[in-house]
């Protein structure tokens, strides 16, 4: 993929003000391909960063209370895309497990949303991921990923088995595909503006 | 070597924006070889969770590091444009169209 040329100022000399960054999170369970989603779209190979927790993952988090520390090292995925010479997206993947919380506090910091990646075959795989931002208040939108082009529930009942609120989103998509990735990051940034702008 | 541990004086975004300074391309003898590294990492742009994963270092750890690195002047740090909650409008507005041009 030759991204020096797809990425507008990527080649180009350093700006002269300061370089912004933004981050969309990108979720969903296991194997849903939130890594081939972030990668599509990445200008750089995605990278992986680990937080080490060292205590145990049930909300103890004062050491000196826990006699023997455990420790547990959570890895998340991310990828870069310069949208324009002074304008940094990081794609971040929330971890594997989700029982750590601590992370998506994180990871979701500022954030201007979250696309959450649904396989309809196993629908439950997102539910604490959907709960989560509910609670936040992160703006998200459904992606249903279509393995092998082909949808098993109807998009109505998609909604209906996640019980998400009629004004979120829910689209298709190819996580392969460049473009398709692209498109599901417009539908929320979209979405995140009329949120946004609602709330004012 | 985590100098500042306790001070939460940074807590970095992971998409914070690190960039060498003069003072960090020049610094003289005797940085600290984690430190030389990341001075030399970043005269190209990069975020916080960049260089731990290519320092290969726990986030906890590159934290640190960036911050003291920042307060001794070898490094400079850019907080994202939403540090304090909400990406503003303009700024979507802005992404919105860096994504429809890629
Ligand atoms: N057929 C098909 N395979 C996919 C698609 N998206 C991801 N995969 C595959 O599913 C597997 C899991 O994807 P991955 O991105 O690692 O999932 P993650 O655990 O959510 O990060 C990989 O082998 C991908 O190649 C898709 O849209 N169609
Ligand atoms: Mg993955």
């Amino acid at each position: 993929m030759d991204f020096a040329t797809s990425s507008p100022g990527y080649a180009a000399p350093a700006p002269s003000g300061p370089t912004t960054s933004v981050k969309i999170v990108v979720a969903g369970g296991f194997g849903v391909g939130k890594t081939t989603f972030v990668g599509a779209v990445s200008e750089i190979n995605p990278l992986t960063t680990e937080a080490v927790m060292t205590a145990a993952s049930d909300g103890i988090d004062d050491l000196t209370k826990v006699p023997d520390k455990t420790t547990t090292t959570v890895a998340m995925d991310f990828g870069r895309v310069s949208l324009d010479r002074d304008l940094i997206l990081y794609l971040f993947g929330t971890p594997g497990q989700n029982r750590f919380w601590f992370m998506w506090d994180d990871l979701t910091r500022g954030a201007i949303g979250a696309v959450v990646l649904v396989d309809t075959r196993r629908l439950a795989d997102c539910f604490a991921a959907i709960d989560y931002f509910e609670d936040a208040g992160l703006p998200y939108i459904i992606a249903v990923n279509c393995f092998d082009g082909l949808l098993s529930h109807e998009m109505d009942d998609v909604r209906e088995a996640l019980s998400v609120p009629t004004d979120v989103p829910i689209v298709t998509c190819d996580a392969r595909s460049r473009e398709s990735t692209k498109l599901t990051l417009i539908r929320l940034v979209e979405h995140s503006m009329s949120r946004f702008a609602a709330m004012r | 070597m985590t100098g500042g541990r306790t001070r939460a004086r940074y807590q970095l975004a992971l998409e914070a924006l690190v960039s060498t300074t003069p003072q960090g391309r020049n610094p003289g003898y005797g940085l600290m070889p984690e430190h030389q590294r990341i001075c030399e990492l970043c005269v190209e742009i990069k975020s916080l969770a960049e260089i731990a994963a290519l320092m290969r270092m726990p986030l906890g750890v590159a934290r640190v590091m960036v911050g003291d690195m920042a307060e001794s002047g070898l490094i400079a740090v850019q907080q994202p444009g939403a540090a304090e909650g909400k990406p503003d409008l303009a700024l979507l507005e802005r992404v919105l169209l860096g994504l429809r041009n890629l």
